[in-house]
């Protein structure tokens, strides 16, 4: 049996999916374990991807990663596989399952299982990969995003809503400061991000009007978020986050090696630089050489042209 | 606040990736080792200043061989008061946690900072491993942390923005962007650091959970498709027949 747990006190997203996707490709039973107050119709709809059922916990909330560690380890008797999503909430649920039931965690798959049942992760930054081998008779997987795609092959599943009390870590949430823009970065399947060669905050407009005509995110550089011409959250590179969309637009950015360290996960890379000797360009697929200022609006509308006869 | 570290060294950011022993091990042939930046720029230098200004003592550790040591006298030049440096190859994320986790016990600490992951592994392991060994509280992926008496306020991702949760000592915290500044260290730094205490215990037993079986280097990337600037519906067109991303 795989059992899933999932964060689905946001809503449920495409990552939810591949989840249940991947577990149900690894085994025949799968088992998806969620918190919260999420509607019964939408977990049901799990079931599509392949989930036999979907226990819901109205005791818990999942936003206290101990208490949803112990209630996983209680349910996770009879499961082979334990799989989560390598974010916010996998990252510190899965290692804390991983002691108590002494089982080893592969942190980060990008694929499922190969032949000898090694797993492949991205190590050095995705400057390398590796396959991991789990030595004890259960397995962990935390699954990274956009790395299968959703299978539909069924219809809903029933959801069974239990009340199981878990003791409190003692975590106190006092606020949360909602992101701005609509889509998160690290699911984002299109992004758009900037570098200094934008020459400031306020020329950012351009970035958006691409961005909302592609429905892509938006990212910048560091030094971009270093000055405060844009939020810390929209850093991506190595000390910022680590994203892998389909199609990873950068422009005015030069293509620090530490930048490159963050997006050498994404399938497709379009540089726009004024500079032909930028290294980004080595690590892109398309290239233009011009000046972001008037290539950017052309982009745009040449989205904006596609899309209206698509 | 009583604080303890946790340290891994990693390879400079130039560093030629390759491997070595029929690809299952990777080769340090070359290879410069610096602080895992996370460790350094977020963990360290934030327990330093909360050190700064309600008092304590910072104790840094790590797992690894003889040759770290150099990477522990650089993290007290920083400041650190003290250096452990547990004597083993580490294997994986558990067999180190549990190294760390086995040695805080005998000590006793208010918190145990680590960076959000190494940039080698990339895991974000350790911290939820240490935290579940030692039955602390888990603050992951923090970009802010302030001390008062023995409640810590902190900031940190969540799924749907940004978390303000208040705890108590003892917890585990691993540090993100957003918690504190690069500090470079300086001369008196360097120079007392020589002299800092770095103490070297033998492991404890523990298994191996997982093991890497053997490492891969991606495909190199094929030539880059140069666009003509003034015809953008032909980037759009590729996009959407070629590259089938949009």
């Amino acid at each position: 049996m795989t059992l899933v747990y999932l964060h689905t006190s946001n809503g449920m997203s495409k990552s939810a999916f591949e989840a249940v996707t991947y577990s149900k490709k690894i085994g025949n039973e799968v088992i998806v374990l969620t918190a919260g107050n999420a509607d019964a119709n939408t977990l049901a709809t799990l079931g599509s991807f392949g989930a036999q059922k979907v226990i819901v916990n109205r005791a818990i909330d999942g936003s206290d990663e101990q208490q949803v560690s112990t209630w996983v380890c209680n349910h996770a008797a009879n499961a082979e596989n334990i799989l989560f999503l390598h974010d916010v909430a996998g990252k510190a649920i899965a290692p804390r399952v991983s002691v108590r039931l002494k089982a080893g965690l592969v942190a980060g798959a990008v694929a499922l299982p190969e032949m000898d049942q090694t797993i492949k992760v991205n190590v050095f930054s995705g400057k390398a990969f590796g396959f991991v081998k789990v030595n004890s008779q259960k397995r962990i997987i935390s699954l990274l995003a956009n790395s299968i795609a959703p299978e539909k092959i069924a219809e809903v599943c029933p959801v069974e809503e239990v009340n199981e009390t878990i003791e409190s870590s003692g975590i106190k949430i006092l606020s949360t400061k909602k992101p701005e823009g609509n889509i998160p970065l690290p699911e984002a399947e299109l992004v758009v991000s900037a570098g200094r060669g934008l020459k400031g905050a306020e020329n950012w407009g351009i970035i958006d009007d691409l961005a909302s005509a592609l429905g892509a995110a938006t990212a910048c550089s560091r030094p971009v978020s270093d000055i405060g011409w844009r939020p810390h959250h929209e850093h991506v590179g190595q000390t910022g986050i680590a994203i892998r969309p389909n199609l990873y637009i950068a422009i005015g950015i030069s293509g620090a090696i530490q930048h490159l360290a963050g997006v050498n996960g994404s399938k497709v890379i379009v540089v726009v630089n004024t500079d032909k000797e930028a290294p980004f360009f080595k690590a892109a697929d398309y290239g233009v050489l011009g000046d972001a200022f008037e290539v950017i609006p052309r982009l745009t509308e040449a989205v904006k042209r596609f899309k209206l006869n698509q | 606040m009583k604080t303890l570290v946790c340290i891994s060294k990693a390879p400079d950011t130039t560093s030629k990736i390759a491997f070595t022993n029929n690809n299952t091990a990777f080769d340090e042939a070359g290879v410069q080792y610096i602080v895992n930046p996370y460790d350094e720029w977020y963990a360290l230098v934030r327990a330093l200043e909360i050190k700064e200004s309600v008092g304590g003592e910072v104790t840094i550790v790590t797992v690894g061989p003889n040759e770290d040591d150099a990477i522990m006298r650089k993290a007290l030049a920083i400041g650190a008061d003290k250096a452990v440096r547990i004597d083993a190859n580490p294997k994986d994320a558990y067999f180190v946690a549990t190294q760390i986790a086995t040695y805080a016990k005998t000590i006793g600490f208010d918190m145990v900072l680590t960076g959000k992951e190494t940039i080698n592994y990339n895991g974000s392991q350790v911290a939820g491993m240490i935290a579940e060994s030692l039955g602390f509280p888990l603050i992951s992926l923090a970009s802010k942390l302030d001390v008062e008496g023995t409640t810590l306020t902190l900031e940190r991702e969540a799924a749907n923005g940004v978390e303000v949760v208040s705890v108590n000592a003892p917890i585990v915290v691993s540090c993100a962007k957003g918690m504190a500044e690069q500090r470079i260290p300086n001369m008196r730094g360097i120079m007392a650091a020589r002299t800092k205490p770095l103490e070297v215990i033998p492991p404890a037993a523990c298994d191996d959970l997982t093991t890497f079986a053997t490492f891969g280097s991606p495909l190199a990337k094929s030539e880059v498709k140069m666009i003509d600037p003034n015809n953008m519906d032909e980037l759009v067109a590729l996009l959407h027949n070629e590259a089938k991303v949009i």
